[in-house]
């Protein structure tokens, strides 16, 4: 029988991917808004896990909405992307210092 | 057994695509790796019995989300062998964190599992409804206890429509092809806009 120390696993390894994924792909935006929906993904996992082992609805609840900022973030960071990219004709990170920072 | 079977199918094609989400060459490979890692974390999510979730991740990360990027990455044109520059640089310091990370992690699985630590008592009003389905259940939950959280969820959502909406507006000049006069849109009226004809037949009429 599967445990909850199998999920609690999975979605472990799931979010480290996604912390390498950001590390690895540090230029390519596009890349690391995807590596932050995997380590979306593993939360929403070890929530789901944890609410069905334990026989509690909330950690459902809260993993939908996990997944209503997720959408909400993808749709903002993507849109920033395009008027960036509009205004610039790259996305590469390292290039991005209109504000000075 | 059958469903061992299918946790194990399922956790290792979704951490197989994970993989190949950060290490794809084309960003094009990585959105679809990543639909594949979606579909299989909502197949393991259904193991659980967690329904409901499933069917929402499919919907919004595989049906919205996904597409998005998709549409995104196919419409932009970026020299993606530039961006991927920094990427044998970084392995050796990014695989040193991850394995840090994953070990912490490790640890923490241990010392639950070596009974260290307790877990939260789950809570008896929002047990599942043994006679009711996934979702009725939840929605029961949801409705009755989480009714504002719930409400600000859409109003997030909103908010998040309206950005990028503004966002990626562009205003043309007057003059310009494209451009959009709101005022003279709202003003405009069938008997300005229409003509009524009577063509006689065989003749056609003129526009």
């Amino acid at each position: 029988m599967i445990g909850i120390e199998h999920y609690i696993v999975v979605s472990a390894i799931l979010f480290v991917l996604g912390v390498l994924g950001i590390f690895l792909n540090r230029k390519n935006i596009i890349v690391i808004l995807m590596a932050i929906e995997l380590i979306l993904l593993a939360v929403n996992i070890n929530l789901v896990a944890f609410s069905a082992f334990l026989g509690d609805l909330v950690g459902q609840v809260f993993a939908m909405f996990v997944l209503t900022v997720a959408a909400g973030e993808a749709a903002i960071g993507l849109a920033i992307l395009v008027i960036y990219f509009r205004g610039r004709g790259t996305i590469a990170v390292d290039d991005v210092d209109r504000l000075r920072g | 057994m059958i469903q061992t079977v299918a946790f194990y199918l399922f956790s290792v094609l979704v951490i197989a695509s994970a993989v190949m989400v950060i290490m794809a060459r084309n960003p094009v490979h990585s959105v679809l790796w990543l639909i594949l890692a979606f579909f299989n974390a909502a197949g393991l999510m259904v193991l659980v019995g967690a329904e409901f979730i499933a069917m929402l991740l499919v919907i919004v990360y595989v049906g919205a989300v996904a597409v998005l990027f998709l549409f995104v990455v196919m419409m932009l044109d970026i020299d993606f062998a530039e961006l991927r520059a920094g990427f044998v640089k970084n392995f050796p310091l990014g695989i040193a964190i991850a394995l840090v990370l994953l070990a912490e992690l490790v640890l923490g699985i241990g010392a639950y599992r070596a009974g260290m630590i307790e877990l939260g008592v789950a809570s008896v009003a929002t047990a599942p409804v043994l006679s009711a389905s996934n979702t009725a259940s939840l929605g029961a939950v949801l409705y009755r206890d989480y009714l504002f959280l719930f409400e600000a969820a859409g109003l997030i959502l909103l908010v998040a429509m309206i950005g990028a909406i503004v966002l990626t507006h562009r205003r043309r000049p007057e003059g310009a092809r494209g451009h959009q006069d709101i005022g003279k849109q709202v003003r405009r009226d069938p008997e300005k806009a229409t003509v009524m004809r009577q063509p006689e037949i065989g003749k056609g009429i003129d526009l």
